[in-house]
């Protein structure tokens, strides 16, 4: 949500008061102006965002206008800080003023650029774009100090940390769009003048930079493009060169001296997925074709199957029950996975889906949100770096849910939507509480418990994708013969009411809820404090307190999505007590990359801006 | 060796005796033994051009032709002769020539009249390869002229008929006729669609054809502007082909399109689509990274792009480095690829004199106008000793492009006046116009022309290295370009040249080739025999050997039919003529030259009225002997009414110069 645009309809309406029509006409300019800035405000979001998808702007913020704390007193600024004037004697060098970024230029650019418009030669022309290094003097002209480096217009040189200039380019004066374009993958640095590319202009170029431009004669002025407006020169194909540099550079990494070796990984890494998350007969299908061994049981494949079937239509009573038929020690060893168990039950409950209360419906109880299939992710071992990848396939209906940085679009309000049984609304909790945006608040906590969400290999939870990992019997939604209860999807059911309507299954459910409390306070007091528990029960309960909880803005809980990490993590908690790895290999590699990814970006190897792991996860 | 050499023998016969078998099973009298014969024969020379040579040479085309013109033949089997066949043009250029020898193409172009699809591709598959060679005459796609609209038909059967078919287009359009049947078979509404087809393969060839059909041709090239393909400009189909993520070959034949079509006037030089675009590429491919091939290619583009266009080359000029960039062509082959490896050194010698020529041409087309571009490129490393270098090369081409660019660069008065002559350019100049073809020898004695303008310090030392000879044989020759600049070098080394230097010309051109030069149908060599005459004749002309002659050949053009410009420049050497003591009266005592004179300056132009009254007030000038029998006798024909009259003129030259010539009168 834009909070600028909301203040522009809250200007006042003076036209009524006679009299007034000139401060009424004031206002109105103002007004325009403030909703041309909030456009302008947009574009620039827009365009950095698509320029450089792999920077995250809480962490390196990118450069958007010039910083009026860091420049020489010599330097004007106006225009929301992109135009630079100079307001010095201009008498000798020494008169030399700059401006810096507010920004460095963040390594996950991979390529960077801004522009610089020319408005006015000054007197004399002296003007100098380029870059520096936080705290270089800037009572100088970029390019004359260490780490500092500029491109001149007065003699058309390029100046590297040195006061003497190399023959560079053409001059530049009034009227010329002049632009600099740092390559981080490679560390340099050329100009462009009105569009056209000059050539490199430094090479080795330190981390951190910030844009900046200098000036030394009266009357000179510039205008900064960051990303405001459209660039003159063609930025975006230079980066597609780029882009299609390091994947072919990804492309042809050479792999496993010797052959086979790298199939034979791959087998095993797709077998034990798929063993992870129980899909038993494409598994052993698998295995069998590829010459392998499963390493766990069929039967005890099934088991979590099965479990896991329960878990992700919603039928928590009977999941827990048949947890502890199975596995009768672990959920007593784990109350904390037990008690998450529960909370689910009661928002399943809620939700009518919840065996207990399903039978006690009075008409037939239908599905209220069914959830065929089999589990659709897994988890990655990367806490809160990664990013939450989402698979497109799963969101048939939802076009436009594309981005991972999009996280905004999940607002609560996007719930309401969740009327529609196939769409999966995007209430995908986030690992990265950072690229949030404050409505989401409640949300944040859920991803802590449950980690990184990787769902590409995942089973297509909608009818319409058809998917290859898919078990034999998904087609019909889940295998019958194991579980008995109907699971058809109820789609033409229109308001769906609390507990699935009926008086005893709500007072069923209060009553759980009350067992809950005390669970909770039982737990509180052998166990301490454990403010996620408060808060996972806090949110579940709050559910009440709507009308209508569906479009409640903590009703995203009662999203079939919301059963995905309550169903990996028991699923986890399973396979370690066989001692099987928590995290299939694959996930974990694939959190690896990203891990790799952020880390690279930390470290200023620009290459990674060219690398997302979306790019490979079809 | 003797060990070797035996094995190879037993191998070589062995291979002999396979073959043999192979031939003679297709003779079998079982069509199902036939069949399998062939299938066999492809499985057995994939890939081994000894076999193929083999077969070839024991006959087995003409026998696979006649399989697969048969119509009693199986389809199944006249499909697999054809996939043979082109197996066997894989081979060696030698193996591409036996098969044209056996008149594949005709049979296999009579195969493409067949219904069946998978016959039709086989058929085409290896009329492309056939055709792709070198050695193919390209004339044998064009000998039946129902051959073209026929595979404009098959354009839209599949992928591959639209691959080769666009191929052999691709490969077979060389000259303005072949662009004009394509065009005229509707080459480009069929192939235009391709462009946007699935595969990369018809996308690329479904390129190239557009880039052979533009090429030089304003007739395909406006038409090409105004093609859509899938709602969207062709031009802008070329830019997208242009993005920097696209395999270069695409890149750079997409470039070559917008370049063709832009030097055809079909797009401006100021188009976006050319300046920002097509230009910043073909300056990329240019660039180190580039394998040498397409950097060749890349130069030899953007010099042909920028050519015409001041703008164009001064916007290269600045872009990516180019101008020394280019110095890198010359590093080839590199010291360390000498050392390191043979292969690769093989690969640059192949490349280096492609590689220079290119980069001269490109230095030539940016220097052609800019003189702070000329100064540029002069200034790069070593860049003089390597024009001096290219001029003596054994490569025709690089010579060529080393005089082009020399050419280029001596447009400039300062470079004549320094590089130029700290160079001493003009001794290899010399010696390369001592034998060279016809083009190396019209830019060089194009460039000699600007070596001898009078400001030149070379134009010394190449007088006396005997250069007028030479010129005077250069305006025998067949080619008006060269008659042109020989013409052309002499009449600016006439200018204001010693007495001795002009009569030095006179003789060696002999009065003949004089009247020859001034009867030439090229204008431009009658206009620079004219300046020649105009500069022979400017100081106080002795006319006693030729002036019967001069004035003949004055009379002829005065009276034949003739430009201004021609006839102004006549009226100027005759104005010279009566500016020398002798000479005056051969004017005089031509009543005819005299009424000629009057009858110019009363003319509507006012270049020749200014010309025609400057001979007469030569001729009436007071301080020479015998002025005032010739005033006298001017004023008797009414030449001072004349005078009087164009002192009243509006043309203010031309009024001072009436009232000059009066004031003689009145002296």
């Amino acid at each position: 949500m834009d909070s600028v645009e909301l203040c522009g309809p809250a200007v006042p309406d003076f036209s009524t008061h006679p009299g007034l029509a000139a401060g009424v006409a004031v206002l109105q300019l103002a007004a325009s102006r403030y909703l041309a800035l909030s456009e302008q405000e947009k574009e620039l979001n827009q365009r950095l965002r698509s320029l450089y998808p792999a920077v995250s702007d809480q962490e390196t913020p990118l450069p958007r206008s010039w910083s009026p704390k860091d420049k020489f007193s010599y330097i004007g600024l106006s225009q929301n800080n992109l135009r630079v004037h100079y307001k010095g004697h201009g008498k000798t060098p020494k008169d030399a003023a700059s401006v810096r970024a507010t920004h460095s230029i963040p390594a996950a650019c991979g390529v960077y650029y801004f522009e610089v418009k020319i408005i006015s030669k000054g007197r004399d022309g002296y003007m100098g774009i380029g870059l520096s290094a936080q705290g270089v003097n800037m009572n100088r002209l970029p390019g004359w100090d260490k780490h500092s480096y500029g491109y001149h217009g007065d003699d058309g040189h390029s100046f590297c940390s040195s006061g003497t200039g190399q023959p560079y380019g053409p001059t530049f004066t009034t009227g010329d769009v002049i632009g600099c374009c740092v390559n981080l993958i490679n560390n340099t640095c050329f100009y462009t003048k009105n569009g056209h590319s000059l050539g490199i202009a430094f090479t080795d170029l330190p981390p951190n930079l910030y844009p900046t431009v200098g000036l030394q004669t009266p009357g000179e002025v510039v205008d900064a493009n960051f990303g405001q407006h459209p660039f003159v020169f063609d930025i975006e194909d230079y980066m597609r060169e780029w882009r299609t540099k390091i994947q072919a550079q990804i492309d042809c990494f050479p792999i496993g001296e010797r052959e086979g070796e790298w199939q034979a990984m791959i087998q095993k890494m797709v077998a034990s997925y798929l063993v992870h998350h129980s899909y038993c007969a494409t598994a052993e299908a698998f295995a069998k074709s590829t010459d392998q061994a499963v390493h766990e049981e069929l039967a005890s494949i099934k088991n979590r199957q099965k479990i896991q079937k329960l878990v992700l239509s919603g039928r928590m009573g009977e999941a827990i029950e048949t947890t502890q038929q199975l596995y009768p020690s672990l959920l007593e060893r784990n109350s904390d996975l037990l008690f998450m168990l529960k909370v689910r039950q009661f928002i399943e409950m809620v939700n009518g889906t919840d065996s207990e209360v399903r039978c006690l419906g009075g008409r037939s109880p239908k599905s209220q949100d069914s959830y065929p299939g089999s589990p659709r992710l897994f988890n990655s071992p990367v806490h809160k770096a990664s990013n939450v990848i989402t698979d497109h396939l799963c969101f048939p209906l939802f076009p436009g849910f594309d981005s991972n940085y999009c996280n905004g679009v999940s607002s609560s309000k996007g719930h309401t939507s969740a009327h529609s049984h196939k769409s999966c609304p995007p209430t995908i909790p986030s690992p990265e509480p950072g690229v949030l945006n404050g409505s989401r608040g409640q949300q944040t906590n859920v991803s802590a418990e449950v980690e990184m969400e990787v769902d590409h290999f995942s089973n297509g939870v909608s009818e319409s994708s058809s998917n290859g990992f898919l078990n034999g019997s998904s087609t019909h939604g889940i295998d019958l013969e194991e579980c008995d209860a109907d699971m058809e999807v109820d789609s033409a059911q229109s308001k769906r009411q609390l507990c699935g309507g009926s008086q005893a299954a709500i007072e069923r459910m209060i009553q759980f809820g009350r067992e809950l409390q005390s669970m909770s306070e039982h737990l509180r007091r052998e166990r301490g404090k454990n403010s996620a528990n408060k808060k996972m029960l806090k949110d579940a309960f709050s559910l009440l307190a709507y009308s209508d909880p569906w479009n409640s803005p903590v009703g995203y809980q009662l999203d079939s999505i919301q059963r995905e990490p309550v169903c990996s993590t028991l699923n986890s908690a399973i396979l370690e007590t066989h001692n099987l790895p928590k995290q299939p290999p694959l996930a974990l590699a694939v959190g690896q990359a990203a891990q790799c990814l952020s880390l690279m970006a930390r470290t200023g190897s620009g290459s990674c801006a060219f690398a997302s792991v979306d790019d490979y996860l079809h | 060796y003797a060990y070797d050499f035996v094995l190879s023998f037993v191998t070589m016969q062995e291979v002999t005796a396979t073959s043999r078998h192979y031939v003679d099973r297709l003779f079998d009298p079982d069509p199902q033994n036939v069949l399998q014969g062939v299938i066999d024969m492809k499985n057995a020379v994939i890939g081994n051009n000894r076999q193929k040579a083999n077969l070839i040479v024991l006959g087995a085309v003409p026998r696979l032709l006649y399989l697969l013109q048969q119509s009693s033949s199986s389809l199944e089997l006249r499909t697999e002769c054809a996939v043979v066949l082109g197996s066997l043009a894989m081979g060696t250029e030698n193996n591409i020539k036996s098969l044209v020898d056996c008149h594949i193409i005709p049979a296999l172009l009579q195969g493409l009249l067949c219904s069946d699809l998978i016959f039709i591709e086989a058929c085409l598959r290896c009329l492309r390869t056939v055709f792709i060679s070198p050695v193919t005459p390209v004339q044998l796609l064009y000998t039946d002229p129902t051959v073209i609209p026929h595979l404009m038909s098959l354009l839209s059967l599949s992928q591959h008929t639209q691959e080769y078919i666009t191929q052999i287009f691709a490969h077979c359009c060389k000259t303005p006729e072949h662009q004009t049947v394509l065009f005229n078979h509707g080459a480009i509404q069929n192939i235009a669609p391709l462009l946007i087809s699935p595969s990369y393969k018809v996308r690329m060839q479904a390129l190239k054809c557009f880039s052979v059909l533009a090429y030089e041709n304003a007739q395909v090239s406006m038409t090409l502007v105004n093609v859509l393909v899938d709602g969207e400009q062709l031009s802008q189909v070329f830019v997208r082909m242009m993005q920097r993520d696209k395999p270069i070959e695409m890149q750079l034949t997409a470039a070559k399109c917008l370049t063709y079509m832009c030097r055809a006037g079909a797009i401006r030089t100021d188009d976006n689509c050319i300046v920002l675009k097509t230009l910043p590429c073909l300056v990329r491919m240019c660039s180190k990274e580039r394998l040498l091939e397409e950097r060749v290619e890349g130069a030899e583009t953007l010099a042909y792009l920028m050519e015409p266009d001041i703008e164009l080359q001064r916007i290269a000029s600045v872009t990516d480095h180019l101008v020394s960039m280019l110095a890198d062509y010359f590093k080839y082959p590199s010291s360390v690829s000498a050392i390191t490896d043979i292969k690769r050194l093989d690969h640059d010698l192949k490349h280096a004199h492609e590689l220079r020529q290119a980069a001269f041409k490109l230095y030539a087309s940016l220097g052609s106008n800019d003189e702070d571009i000329r100064k540029k490129i002069t200034e790069t490393e070593n860049m003089m000793d390597r024009i001096v270098s290219g001029l003596s090369e054994s490569s025709i081409k690089v010579r060529l492009a080393a005089v082009r660019c020399l050419h280029s660069l001596s447009r400039s008065v300062q470079q004549l006046r320094t590089s130029f002559h700290d160079h001493a350019v003009w001794k290899p100049l010399m010696k390369l116009l001592q034998n060279a073809p016809d083009e190396v020898l019209v830019m060089a004695s194009s460039t000699l022309c600007n070596l001898l303008l009078e400001f030149s310090p070379s134009k010394e030392p190449i007088l006396e290295s005997g250069v007028i000879e030479l010129l005077c044989s250069l305006t025998q020759s067949d080619s008006p370009a060269l008659r042109v600049n020989g013409i052309w070098a002499l009449m600016n080394m006439a200018f204001q040249a010693d007495q001795k230097v002009k009569v030095e010309i006179v003789q060696a051109l002999g009065t003949e080739q004089l009247f020859r030069l001034l009867s030439d149908p090229d204008t431009n060599v009658l206009m620079k025999t004219l300046g020649l005459l105009r500069n022979l004749l400017s100081t106080r002309p002795d006319m006693s050997s030729h002036g019967k002659q001069i004035m003949q050949a004055v009379t002829l053009i005065l009276e034949g039919e003739h430009s201004i410009e021609v006839k102004e420049q006549t009226l100027c050497i005759l104005a010279n003529i009566a500016d020398g003591n002798t000479a005056k009266e051969l004017i005089m005592t031509n009543d005819d030259m005299l009424q000629k004179i009057k009858y110019y300056m009363g003319h509507s132009n006012v270049k020749l009225q200014l010309a025609a009254t400057f001979c007469i007030s030569n001729l009436i000038w007071n301080e020479e002997d015998g002025s005032q029998e010739r005033q006298d006798k001017l004023r008797e024909m009414g030449f001072v009414d004349i005078l009087h009259k164009l002192t009243q003129a509006s043309d203010p030259n031309l009024c001072d110069r009436a009232k000059k010539a009066m004031q003689q009168y009145l002296a």
